[in-house]
């Protein structure tokens, strides 16, 4: 989109996630884009319920619809649009060719199969192996994402690992098809923190390793700084603010990814004396939005948010923020 | 910083062990124990933060309940506010009630579905208090005033609330006795993080307002740093270092200490480049079988012969700082 120097491995286009129930509508993705290229990591951000999530389900079919509609004006991964691929099709290129971990390895790990033969599905259906060869493969896996013993631990059950071990499964099986794209869904929320340090390294070793571009979603903005390339800030189901990771944190332009930045107390350095706060909730998304989903909870916001949902400008070469006032002249954007 | 030395003790935990019977086989044989808190000794001095952190499955939490005598402590002593509440009876315990209260970690589990907000924040006042129902509306109001509800919503139910604000709720229900002490349980983890700096703001203000005090049980290293005003690392069932904030953070003295507080990532790309992270090897073992010796020498990165043997007592090894490490021990 903005740098057109080498392809990219994932494109998407205008996506828009509404969920029909009957108690109204949901908008949970409005007009999100962006693109990702190989070897990439991009980091997503946002609160919960701000679509980050939704996003990236949408867009390779996991959203149930109904209640579901996804639109948008394409998902283009591998020359070929996502959004009007039919479920066999999908199927070929999901846990193959784009690879997920959720946030809970408990629950999407299957508690009655040993994780050797979890490891082996993929390998068998997507890539038509024998058992044999798929039980070797699955080994070469398990060692690769750093688990001891893993002859043996092929036939363990997933409640027989701890919650870190079970983690590195869980990337194994995403990882088991060799993916152009790996999709990390709040990857390490439910670890604790030196678990997490663990798994973090082992990703970006995994990346540099394999050359996968990664999108990894999460809420936390200290695991962003440390892993991604680049961010996407998500608000009220749509991008606020996009920029490489060090140009985000040294040089924010959104008001609310300068709030959140402000927002979280540190462990080294200065000790703020008091936390500063984000007044109010996020907004509720039940209709297209035709204002600024953050302008009731910005302390710069002024008559056109009102009026007007602002779009993606470009600030910078690789940066661009979603909102009329500009830091830079403390006034409104010249848009 | 924080003068222990002017002040009262209010709660004061002397050897305090929990632990959870594991009964086996046909017989139900009492095979073994879930050693969840394992000989814990720490004071809390009036008016002041006590942070509490630790992983997963350290025993923070029932910690923090058996403080409550919310269990029944299988040894070891606890005063609070001078009286020695570990073996009391019930009904002496629920006149002890009033002073000592607990906030809750998940808002939504802790408050009943089927009672009114005013219900909620009021029934402490219907059960500890004779006032009459005009009295408990008018305090219900007060309360809600206090920790920042708009007092329309006194008949909504939790559901119609964000998380927040029904954290907000659990607040308003603890202070409704006036107490001096209580303990927060993760109060802070089910929130977002916008969120989460409103309701320690609130925590802060109340204290300082009301003169509380605090047992402030968490998992996030960085909100301790900002509200507590001493911090006791748990590891494995015991206390392994306690110390005042500033000490605890600029120079953390137990390996473990040091390898948590590096675990944690901060919110600043260029840290991540110059900083020397210790990345601890393996699993927090089972309570229910802690290794010989150190609980933490299966992990510990300067680990010695002595570790493996001979469980490291806690001791002050300056003013106010208590480590259970044998590198301190010479």
């Amino acid at each position: 989109m903005l740098d057109g120097a080498q392809p990219s491995v994932l494109d998407v286009k205008d996506l828009k996630t509404v969920f029909k129930t009957r108690r109204g509508e949901v908008h949970a993705v409005n007009n999100v884009s962006f693109h990702l290229k190989a070897g990439e990591l991009l980091g997503v951000v946002g609160e919960s319920g701000s679509g980050k999530s939704v996003t990236m389900m949408s867009l390779i079919g996991l959203v149930p619809a109904p209640p579901a509609v996804v639109s948008g004006e394409g998902v283009f991964f591998e020359g070929q649009n996502l959004l009007t691929a039919t479920d066999d099709e999908l199927r070929a290129v999901r846990g193959a060719r784009i690879g997920f971990v959720f946030q809970d390895p408990m629950t999407s790990l299957n508690p009655v199969f040993n994780v050797g033969f979890q490891l082996m599905e993929p390998l068998r259906k997507h890539m038509g192996m024998s058992k044999a060869k798929a039980r070797v493969r699955a080994k070469e896996l398990l060692e690769l994402v750093g688990i001891p013993d893993a002859e043996r631990r092929l036939k363990d059950y997933p409640h027989q690992f701890s919650g870190g071990m079970r983690q590195r499964v869980m990337i194994a099986i995403a990882l088991a098809c060799d993916p152009k794209v790996l999709i990390a869904d709040e990857p390490t929320t439910a670890l604790d923190v030196t678990i997490q340090a663990q798994i973090l390294e082992l990703m970006k070793d995994l990346r540099d390793k394999l050359g996968m571009a990664v999108v990894w979603i999460t809420h936390d903005l200290g695991v962003i700084a440390g892993i991604a390339d680049r961010v996407l800030v998500m608000y009220g189901g749509q991008v606020v603010e996009h920029a490489p990771v060090r140009e985000l944190f040294a040089n924010p332009k959104h008001p609310y990814t300068r709030a959140l930045l402000e927002t979280v107390p540190h462990v080294r350095g200065e000790r703020a004396e008091r936390l500063e706060v984000i007044e109010g909730q996020p907004p509720i998304l039940r209709a297209h939005p035709t204002a600024c989903p953050f302008r009731d909870r910005c302390d710069k916001a002024f008559d056109r948010c009102a009026r007007e949902n602002p779009s993606r400008y470009p600030v910078g070469p690789v940066h661009d923020v979603a909102c009329f006032w500009d830091p830079e002249t403390g006034g409104a954007r010249d848009v | 910083m924080f003068d222990t030395a002017q002040r009262k003790k209010l709660v004061s935990v002397n050897g305090l062990k929990m632990y959870f019977p594991i009964h086996t086989g046909l017989l139900r044989r009492h095979t073994g124990d879930v050693k969840a808190v394992d000989d814990v000794s720490f004071d809390i001095y009036e008016g002041e933060t006590l942070g509490l952190v630790g992983e997963s499955g350290c025993g923070k939490s029932t910690c923090g309940r058996a403080v409550l005598r919310l269990y029944d402590p299988t040894a070891g002593t606890i005063e609070v506010d001078g009286t020695d509440i570990s073996t009391t009876s019930q009904s002496a315990l629920r006149k002890m009630r009033p002073v000592m209260q607990m906030v809750f970690q998940d808002p939504q589990a802790s408050l009943n579905p089927r009672m009114s907000v005013a219900d909620i924040i009021g029934e402490p006042l219907r059960e500890h208090t004779k006032k009459s129902k005009a009295e408990r509306l008018d305090r219900i109001y007060e309360l809600m005033d206090a920790v920042g509800l708009n007092r329309d919503f006194a008949n909504r139910y939790p559901h119609e609330f964000s998380g927040g604000q029904r954290q907000r709720i659990g607040i308003a229900r603890a202070l409704a006795l006036n107490p001096k002490f209580i303990v927060c349980d993760e109060p802070i983890a089910a929130l977002d993080v916008s969120i989460q700096a409103q309701v320690v703001n609130l925590l802060e203000d109340l204290q300082s307002e009301l003169g509380l005090t605090y047992l402030f049980i968490s998992h996030d290293l960085s909100m301790v740093r900002h509200i507590a005003d001493r911090v006791a690392v748990m590891y494995l069932g015991k206390v392994v270092e306690l110390a005042p904030r500033e000490g605890l953070y600029d120079d953390p003295k137990h390996p473990y200490t040091i390898a948590l507080l590096s675990a944690v990532p901060e919110p600043d790309p260029a840290a991540h480049d110059s900083a020397n992270r210790v990345i601890l090897q393996g699993d927090v073992p089972s309570p229910s079988n802690p290794p010989q010796g150190c609980n933490f020498c299966t992990r510990c990165p300067k680990v010695m012969d002595i570790c493996k043997q001979e469980d490291p007592e806690f001791r002050e090894i300056e003013p106010g700082r208590f480590v259970a490490c044998h590198l301190y021990n010479q």
